[in-house]
């Protein structure tokens, strides 16, 4: 023995160390991966070797490997093995290897359980030490749940070095394993107060962190927190109870106000910027819950804030607390303008990201111009074009937003977008041509300005196709056709555009921008006839016009895209028949015209709710009565069809359609889309479909304003939008001026007493600004989609519209509707607020029994510790110490139950083999083809000390009774020299409770369910008890698989449910330390069994 | 706090420590990621960026770059300070720390963050404590590793 020992240590000294292995590694810099591969396999010899000292040196260097990125997963049953050695030396490096290289999938997780419980009861504290902070990493919820108790226990050690760490990995342990944290809670709680300051902090921790996840169950430690806020000075400690306190504010207004206080004391004071960062985030949390604004406090967050904000790293964080003011109180941010538009020269991209979505917010009609100036000059700027992206939505969001109530001055925006196609490779070429679209319709008075820009694009169309065939922008081209094509009498030289629009190289266009081309060119080919016909100086203009349109258009007719050649040789034959005409000098021009005729107005999608029904126009009335013979009609229409020929029958039927119930009607309709889908001749309902084209009319009324600008409006080439800001600034003093004359002429007639109130050299208000465009169309609702959807644009409806539809409101502008991309990520939001909302509902019930539920993980579908009594013959060698039985919920027969297997001897334990009597009720599940009585073999061997965990499956037929099985257990022990045979005899245990499952009730389906009658009921009085009520609550709940519906002071209703779908519903009460259990269930023998077993639990105690 | 990496200059993992259970390949994956992006971030950049649905606050120290993962909630600037702290406790325990302390005590630097953290939460916020801990700790290392010597060398002595 003596020599073996010495052997191992003069061994260990030629053995590689980690150092070594560090030291191999870097000199081994070209061959890296070969120097390891022999290093591995050194290690494998010396984890084969006896020696614990040298296995753990091989561990510690295969730890060191691990990190490298090398699989050491096949040494993971020799980390055990270090782990469980007597040493501490030995069993720090292995509980080390444990963190790092195990996870959940582990399998030899489940062999250290014992082991771990060993140590945590270990008399040497660094021993329970580096076991609890090996478990913090790897815990499973097997492990949670074995472990729960003996860490719970922990809690109260005498050290504070070890009571600290297992309140922290009480968190971790709640995690994997919820049930555990109603028994752990009383004494977590106590924690909050503990003598030692580390361990008080670590309680704060994990009640934070427990509260984060659902706040709503922790609202009553609120004021022992709060005291805690006020007394502590750690501020690692205060951080986390202001958090906490952030979290709880929203749920309970009064603590917010009760909260500002001290919060903003804490700003002002201290000089930790994470404490302040902290307090900055949950005073913007009071002040959102507390709706009626503070706004000195916020002041007061802003002056600490600007404070630092220009230092370097924390402006991200400003960034991200002015984003949460500014949903609220937009005002005070906006005057850091200055500020948030230089971080957008910041080198950081998510400072800039930040500003980007601040300067949404804080955009008005003053400085929209100023501030998309400076995000052009960015555009510009920007690299890496996810951020240019970014930045040419942030434009078109900032701009279009609420219904473009910001713009002043549309030229400029069109100008932008025009500027804004010049990007290279962008993927928002179908954004910028959806904006073009609204705002040339929308917009009238823009239109001349608009179909001049867009006769430039298409002319510079290569600038913009480009290189690359998947260059998004060349949508904007799409835009640009229809637009020129449908307001073409603006344009000065059709020819010269409908020249351009017939260019070859249009054919390399997508086939939908190819299709607009096409009808547009027709639009523009009426537009020249009509301008030319009738002097006869120019009608060889206008057959060179249809001659071009001849020779261009053939090449359209071969497109491969349906929709191109469809609309091309309809078109060419069009031409040609024009050409025949305009041959014999008939005048065409008038007739081709009103192929397009008509203008195409926006409407409101619901402005056809507003037509009002004409009188006596019924449209569920039949127009023609319907044809007899229809086999496919329903009863009501047969009899009425029958009613033509027959009319005596016809007082018997009542009046159709009336009685027709909402589902018939909801079914109706579905058959009716879905006929109309398959049908091709139906246009189906989309919001282009409601727009309407207008006679000549009502153009007239539409107020246009007159653009006061001084300079011409086609401006040669791309047009720079900077003009426009300096123009509008111009505009605006010019309005000022006249406003001040009419002020002053006032101010004359009203003489001294008319004051002025507004100083002329002040800033100008927001009222002030004029708009020089007004967006024509403006509803209460706008679609759903914000913008409108042109698929076809030439597609038209006439429909009579009364003036009231077409609502050409007063040309101001309606702020109400924000832009769609906002509205859905609202929507996202609330979504997931819901998800939130539910989650806690869900908790419900639970939360006024104790404050210690955990809702963060999804509960373990069946978590039963049931008390499984074991009657095991005293055997040396073998154990079976837990054992759990477990419904399964998949199959309301069967039972699962696992059973750990530990060997107490020296002696190596193989060829175990489980068999269990079945009974009539119970079966034990073998496998296809063997005999009734057949043994299960368990599917490993267990070396000495080890333990390990089978699962067995039985199927129960009647649960209403309790169970038990008598069952043997056979297994080989070898010795060194020998083996004998051995049996070990145990009886399982099934009660009535390990069918139960927890299962979570509301409020109302519980007392659906007892109103039903279908319960019987039975009752059970406890003397004697004189636990807290909350505990008793928790006790059956734990032990018996029941959840608590709801709670009313010491009244409570609880609810659980067996494998086979009985509904089990207790009312517990107390007075006078005596506790009277009234329960329900539809299966009374169930019933009586569990209310047995529940008083066995409370006899116990 | 999800997890914690040490990496060098050279994109080299020098310690990680994780706090949620992920597979390796997973693991890999992170680091992976993570390490590329935080290297291509240039010095005057700020020390959060948003990953995923993951907070991911990071600090240079000399050639190490220290990283953790937080999550959406958590507070950055604490989490910074946490990082700090670990630094400090490094330097204190070595001596002014530098890369190679790491690289060859790579246990101990565990052990030293496994006191000063737990669970990802930090365990400890006294600086003296968590250095008395592993002091004692590492005396009864020592200890055990004398036993043992002294017991070999008895048994080498007197057969």
């Amino acid at each position: 023995m003596a020599l073996k020992i010495v052997k191992g240590s003069i061994d260990r000294m030629f053995d590689k160390n980690l150092q070594d292995l560090v030291r191999g590694i870097r000199n081994h810099k070209e061959d890296e991966a070969k120097y390891i591969s022999t290093c591995i396999d050194e290690i494998k010899q010396e984890l084969k070797q006896d020696n614990i000292a040298v296995k753990a040196n091989a561990v510690c260097k295969l730890t060191y490997l691990q990190m490298l990125g090398y699989d050491v997963s096949w040494a993971a049953f020799n980390i055990v093995e270090v782990m469980s050695s007597s040493k501490f030396t030995y069993k720090r490096i292995g509980y080390l290897a444990a963190s790092q290289c195990f996870h959940e999938s582990t399998d030899v997780i489940m062999l250290t359980t014992n082991q771990i419980r060993k140590d945590l009861s270990s008399p040497n504290q660094y021993d329970t030490g580096v076991a609890l902070t090996g478990l913090s990493c790897f815990v499973t919820p097997d492990l949670a749940r074995d472990l729960a108790n003996d860490i719970m226990t922990l809690m109260s050690h005498t050290k504070p070095y070890i009571r600290k760490k297992a309140v922290l990995i009480m968190y971790k342990v709640f995690l994997k394993y919820p049930e555990s944290l109603r028994p752990a809670f009383p004494r977590l709680k106590e924690k909050l107060e503990d003598p030692d300051p580390g361990v008080q902090s670590a309680a704060v921790n994990v009640i934070c962190e427990l509260a984060r996840r659902n706040p709503k169950n922790y609202l009553s430690l609120a004021p022992l927190f709060f005291k805690l806020m006020t007394s502590s000075t750690n501020n690692w400690v205060l951080i986390k109870i202001i958090k906490l306190f952030g979290a709880l504010t929203p749920l309970e207004p009064r603590l917010g106000k009760k909260l500002i206080e001290p919060l903003t004391n804490l700003i002002h004071s201290t000089s930790a910027m994470s404490l302040l960062y902290e307090c900055v985030n949950t005073v913007i949390a009071v002040l959102i819950s507390l709706s009626s604004g503070m706004p000195n406090h916020s002041a007061s967050i802003q002056v600490s804030f600007s404070r630092h904000a220009h230092t370097f790293s924390l402006k991200y964080l400003g960034l991200l607390a002015m984003s949460k003011i500014l949903k609220t109180h937009p005002k005070s941010v906006q005057s850091h303008k200055d500020l948030i538009l230089q971080c957008l020269d910041d080198k950081d991209e998510s400072i800039r990201l930040r500003a980007l979505d601040l300067l949404y917010g804080m955009v008005s009609k003053k400085n929209l111009m100023e501030i998309v100036k400076k995000l052009m000059l960015h555009v510009d700027k920007a690299e890496g074009t996810t951020y240019r992206d970014e930045l040419l939505t942030k434009i078109i969001d900032i701009c279009s937003q609420s219904n473009y109530q910001y713009i002043t001055n549309f030229e400029w925006y069109i100008s932008i977008l025009v500027e804004l196609t010049r990007l290279e490779g962008t993927r928002h070429g179908h954004l910028i041509a959806s904006q073009m679209l609204d705002v040339a319709i929308r917009v009238k008075a823009i239109r001349a300005f608009a179909v001049a820009q867009m006769a430039t694009l298409l002319d510079n169309a290569h600038l913009l196709t480009g290189n690359t065939q998947r260059n998004g922008i060349c949508e904007v081209l799409y835009a640009a056709a229809w637009i020129c094509g449908e307001f073409s009498e603006h344009l000065e030289e059709p020819m010269v555009t409908l020249e351009a629009m017939l260019r070859p190289k249009v054919a390399t266009l997508p086939g939908h921008i190819q299709a607009v081309y096409v009808q547009n060119a027709a639009k523009l080919f009426a537009t020249v006839l009509r301008g030319h016909e009738g002097v006869p100086a120019d009608s060889m203009v206008a057959q060179e016009t249809s001659q071009l349109l001849i020779d261009r258009l053939p090449l359209f007719v071969q497109s491969s895209n349906l929709e191109v050649q469809e609309r091309a040789s309809c078109i060419l034959q069009l031409v040609k028949y024009i050409q025949k005409l305009q041959q014999k000098d008939v005048e065409v021009a008038e007739e081709v015209t009103a192929l397009f005729a008509g203008e195409l107005n926006p409407v409101a999608p619901k402005a056809q709710k507003k037509v009002p029904v004409p009188e006596g126009l019924d449209l569920d009335v039949w127009i023609n009565e319907p044809p007899s013979g229809s086999e496919s009609e329903d009863e009501g229409r047969k009899s009425k069809g029958k009613a033509v020929f027959a009319k005596e029958e016809s007082r018997h039927t009542k009046p159709r359609y009336t009685e027709v119930d909402e589902k018939e009607l909801a079914k109706r309709r579905e058959v009716r889309k879905a006929e109309q889908a398959n049908n091709p001749f139906y246009i189906k309902a989309s919001p282009s479909s409601q727009k309407v084209r207008r006679d000549g009319v009502g153009v007239e009324h539409i107020p246009v304003v007159q653009i006061d600008l001084s300079v011409p409006l086609k401006v040669p080439g791309m047009p720079m939008s900077d003009q426009y800001v300096k123009l509008e600034e111009e505009r605006r003093e010019r309005n000022k001026a006249d406003k001040k004359k009419k002020k002053d002429k006032k101010k004359r007639e009203k003489g001294e007493k008319g004051r002025r109130r507004r100083g002329d050299s002040g800033p100008e208000s927001e009222e002030d600004i004029t708009p020089a465009h007004m967006v024509d169309i403006v509803t209460e609702e706008m679609p759903e989609v914000g913008i409108y959807t042109w698929s076809l644009p030439h597609w038209t409806f006439s429909l009579p519209l009364s003036e009231s539809t077409a609502r050409h409101l007063n040309p101001c502008l309606f702020p109400s509707q924000k832009s769609s991309t906002h509205k859905k990520k609202k929507q996202k939001k609330e979504k997931k607020k819901k998800k939130h909302h539910h989650n806690h509902s869900d908790g419900a019930g639970d939360e006024s029994v104790q404050n210690g539920t955990v809702e963060e993980e999804e509960p373990l579908p069946v978590s039963n510790q049931s008390p499984f009594t074991l009657s095991i013959n005293p055997c040396p060698l073998c154990q079976i110490p837990v054992c759990d039985i477990q419904g399964n919920l998949q199959d309301g027969s069967q039972v699962v139950v696992s059973v750990i297997f530990e060997n107490k001897c020296d002696s190596f334990i193989k060829s175990m083999e489980f068999n269990v009597l079945d009974s009539l009720n119970s079966k034990l599940q073998r496998p296809d083809g063997a005999g009734p009585h057949d043994g299960l073999i368990v599917p490993f061997q267990l070396p000495p000390g080890i333990s390990n965990e089978a699962r067995f499956i039985f199927s129960v037929q009647n649960i209403v009774m309790p169970q038990k099985l008598k069952g043997t257990l056979t297994f080989i022990v070898k010795t060194d020299d020998s083996s004998t045979h051995e049996k070990l005899d145990f009886k399982l245990h099934f009660t009535c409770t390990s069918y139960l499952i927890t299962t979570p009730c509301y409020s109302d389906a519980y007392s659906k369910l007892l109103e039903s009658g279908d319960l019987k009921g039975c009752s059970l009085k406890l003397e004697g008890v004189n636990q807290p009520f909350h505990h008793l609550l928790a006790r059956i709940c734990f032990h018996h698989h029941f959840s608590v519906v709801e709670r009313i002071d010491s009244c409570a209703s609880m609810y659980s449910r067996s494998i086979q779908g009985h509904h089990m519903c207790l009312l517990v009460k107390t007075a006078d330390q005596t506790v009277s259990i009234d329960a329900k269930c539809d299966e009374p023998g169930l019933l009586g069994n569990v209310l047995d077993e529940i008083k066995l639990t409370f006899s116990q105690c | 706090m999800q997890f914690m990496l040490l990496f060098s200059r050279q994109g080299k993992l020098r310690l990680q420590k994780w706090y949620v259970p992920l597979s390796d390949k997973e693991r890999k994956k992170i680091s992976r990621d993570l390490v590329q992006t935080i290297l291509a971030r240039k010095p005057k950049m700020c020390s959060f960026l948003e990953w995923r649905d993951l907070k991911i606050v990071y600090k240079r120290y000399a050639s190490l770059y220290f990283c953790c993962a937080v999550e959406d909630q958590d507070n950055e600037l604490i989490t910074l300070e946490i990082i700090h702290r670990y630094v400090e406790l490094l330097d204190k325990y070595f001596g002014s720390v530098c890369e190679l302390d790491i690289i060859f005590n790579f246990e101990k630097a565990y052990f030293i963050l496994d006191e000063f953290l737990l669970g990802g939460e930090a365990q400890e916020t006294s600086k003296k404590n968590v250095l008395k801990a592993i002091e004692q700790a590492d005396l009864l290392q020592e200890a055990i590793e004398q036993a043992d010597l002294l017991q070999e060398v008895r048994l080498l002595t007197d057969p």
